[in-house]
């Protein structure tokens, strides 16, 4: 690998409090000092962000399971062309990623195929069946970063209580989808004035806020880190604002569909707006925006959950929860962020950086000399049109395309290889 | 005015524009229903698919009815929602149904929105009879038709939708149709029943029977369906019936002239008392006779824009 210098960039580096033009060097897949490097390739980036690789701690990559919705391969590619050098791998494939073996299996994949750095995540509990404790000593062992039972939410308070013990004593963060199932039964939008008027069946906000508030609970009595996946209810925001100011380790992260869509979108039966949590009311949407300005949530991540245009192409009731989002994620955050005054950009970078790195307990994750060379490089001045057609992701659920967006990743660096450039 | 929609999906999608020109439509074909010979050439050649993917027996005979009446040639489709998901998408289903040169589907289906959904997929024409708590849009027409005949207008008339509102697609299409011709509409039942979030969009909620009724010109009332009191909306049919069911004891409460309206099947004694159903101010059986008028004069307007 030749040895690199991008020049005359905009370096935001949120770790290190670093928003100065200057130069980046890179040799053996490691940031250098400018003085070390030898023969370099020279990019001049005048004009553009350079910032650390971005990290999406939620992400789908259906391998092994659904590999006609989503490959390890065209998942990281996507991440790639994102911005994105780091996302968390969540376990609830088929087989689902609840063992040692499982876990290796989804490393070694990811080493021959993948584009940028797999992490992985092992279920919570077995199967994610939300019965029996996973392996998660074994877990570790194999390597996770995390545990979740994503997609499912443990309904069982005792064992969720003794989930969050025991992986305390392994250091390993919870990241959990909060859902109390009861009050979401049968449920495929959110519970308010648009399922009223569509007849649709809803998720009532407390299903969520019921759940945020049994992990609070819980993360206070066992000092143990929760973190809160795609928060989308208005008091779900104000439980977890509160619970911080009082010490207690949780996060949580906003996904760019919460702050931009919302429920009325699904006036039209489109499928590409049914995820779940669910799009919510504007007033829910504006309440995850001012968590993400008051810094009460943490962390950007996209809940990528590709699935084919066959298993979308059906009623509203009938279709799978989720869409795809590694590739519009930056570009709508920043249009309905940055453009629109609520975060500057290197505090919209921290959501993409520090902020998910914290949620894993990852030391240092900066462009310090030393480090990985895990980089993103944007272009803050484009304008231009999602066009679903150009994903690098094998899905195409997408509600954005053909939105207008500002700011876009032109290049990607993972351990100092060039894995993206537009 | 001419009418230009392809399908029939909703009330809300149509103007009050519309609505009045389907009733206009609807007021002739009642006249022709009421000849000796009740059939008229106007669907002569096309084939009309009527496709339920969930059971009816009323919903379909008045289509049928008015199918043929229209001369049209009909062919009726039962499926199941679940066998659908199994086996074949419903998309692949009606596609194929299409390819057999159809001219119009009428379609009932179990998830809201479904005919939407394939509406714009489909180039022949599609006419909803029911999704889920969706739109109803053809009952909806023939309870504005009735109100129309009987009380000859809809600007300030006071008409109160009584009971399970939440899960009523009648209920929905009725709201959209009265408010958009101007009438006063009044949703009552038991809050469980009856979304507060309804009044946004003008309604009145009300979960009290006497206020419910006392001013009111129309009384439209939705059957009570068993199995919601399992899942815990309210406690038995029998307490439904003490304090939201209409009884001889009601009239008295309520204008001499009111109309009482139901789409059927009653629950006899349970939402409405037989001695109501079946008394002078009991519009019931009419608009059964109205649903075919109104139903021919969809099928008409819709099919007169196929290609």
């Amino acid at each position: 690998m030749k040895d690199m210098i991008l020049k005359n960039a905009r370096v935001i580096d949120p770790a290190r409090g670093i928003d100065s033009v200057g130069d980046i060097a890179i040799s053996n897949g490691v940031i250098v000092e400018t003085s070390q490097v030898r023969d370099a390739e020279v990019i001049d980036l005048t004009g553009k962000i350079v910032s650390p690789g971005f990290i999406d701690v939620h992400v789908h990559l259906r391998q092994p399971g659904n590999t006609a919705a989503e490959t390890v391969a065209t998942g990281t590619m996507a991440a790639a062309a994102g911005g994105f050098t780091s996302i968390v791998a969540m376990p609830n494939t088929t087989p689902a990623a609840d063992n040692a073996g499982a876990i290796e299996l989804l490393k070694r994949t990811a080493l021959e195929q993948g584009v940028v750095r797999v992490l992985a995540c092992g279920n919570m509990t077995k199967g994610g069946k939300g019965e029996e404790m996973a392996g998660i000593g074994s877990l570790k062992a194999a390597g996770v970063v995390a545990l979740s039972d994503d997609g499912k939410c443990i309904q069982d308070h005792a064992l969720m209580r003794h989930v969050v013990e025991y992986a305390k004593s392994f250091d390993l963060p919870i990241l959990d989808h909060c859902e109390e199932k009861t009050l979401a039964a049968g449920g495929v939008m959110h519970e308010g004035k648009w399922s009223v008027l569509l007849g649709i069946n809803g998720i009532s906000s407390a299903s969520e806020e019921l759940m945020v508030a049994r992990n609070i609970i819980l993360a206070r009595q066992i000092d143990w880190k929760i973190h809160m996946q795609h928060i989308s209810a208005a008091e779900s925001v104000e439980l977890l604002r509160r619970a911080r100011k009082a010490g207690i380790k949780v996060t949580g992260e906003a996904t760019p569909h919460h702050i931009t869509l919302t429920d009325q979108c699904i006036k039209k039966f489109d499928t590409n707006y049914k995820m779940n949590p669910p799009l919510r009311s504007e007033a829910d949407r504006l309440a995850v925006i001012e968590g993400l300005a008051d810094g009460t949530l943490t962390a950007i991540a996209t809940d990528h959950a590709p699935h084919t245009q066959t298993a979308k192409m059906v009623e509203f009731d009938h279709a799978p929860f989720g869409i795809i989002g590694l590739e519009t994620a930056f570009p709508l955050c920043f249009t309905e962020l940055v453009t629109k005054g609520v975060l500057t950009i290197p505090q919209l970078i921290e959501k993409f950086t520090t902020g998910p790195a914290d949620i894993l307990g990852m030391k240092d994750y900066s462009l310090a000399p030393g480090n990985a060379a895990d980089i993103a490089v944007i272009d803050p001045e484009a304008k231009w049109t999602i066009d679903k057609n150009e994903f690098y992701s094998k899905a195409r659920n997408t509600p954005f395309d053909g939105f207008e967006v500002q700011g876009r990743v032109i290049m990607t660096v993972v351990g100092g290889k060039v894995v993206f450039r537009r | 005015m001419q009418w230009t929609r392809k399908d029939l999906l909703s009330i809300y999608d149509l103007s009050a524009e519309e609505i009045t020109c389907i009733l206009d439509t609807a007021e002739k074909f009642k006249e022709v229903s009421e000849r000796r010979v009740k059939k008229v050439p106007a669907l002569r050649g096309m084939t009309v698919v009527n496709f339920f993917v969930e059971p009816s027996t009323r919903t379909r005979v008045s289509f049928e009815l008015a199918e043929q009446r229209l001369s049209a040639d009909v062919v009726n489709m039962q499926a199941q929602a679940s066998s659908l998901l199994k086996g074949e998408t419903l998309l692949d289903t009606v596609k194929n149904i299409e390819a057999l040169q159809v001219d119009l589907v009428v379609m009932r289906h179990s998830a809201p929105g479904a005919q939407n959904f394939i509406a714009k997929h489909l180039n022949c024409g599609v006419v909803n009879a029911g999704d889920g708590a969706h739109e109803h849009p053809t009952q909806a027409l023939l309870d504005l038709f009735t109100i129309r005949e009987k009380k000859g207008g809809f600007k300030g008339l006071n008409v109160t939708i009584l009971g399970d509102i939440l899960h009523s697609r009648v209920a929905r299409s009725n709201i959209w149709g009265l408010l958009k011709l101007g009438a006063n509409v009044t949703l009552a039942g038991p809050s469980t029943l009856v979304p507060r979030e309804f009044e946004e969009i003008g309604c009145r909620v009300c979960h009290n029977l006497k206020d419910a009724v006392k001013d009111a010109d129309v009384v439209n009332l939705l059957r009570i369906q068993h199995e919601r009191q399992t899942v815990g909306f309210f406690p038995s049919t029998g307490e439904y019936s003490s304090w939201f069911g209409i009884k001889g004891a009601t009239m008295d409460l309520m204008k001499k002239d009111v109309l009482i309206m139901h789409p059927g099947p009653i629950n006899r004694d349970v939402e409405l008392a037989s001695e109501v159903a079946d008394g002078s101010n009991s519009v019931i059986l009419e608009q059964v006779t109205n649903g075919l008028a109104v139903r021919m004069a969809v099928l008409f307007l819709i099919a007169g824009v196929q290609k």
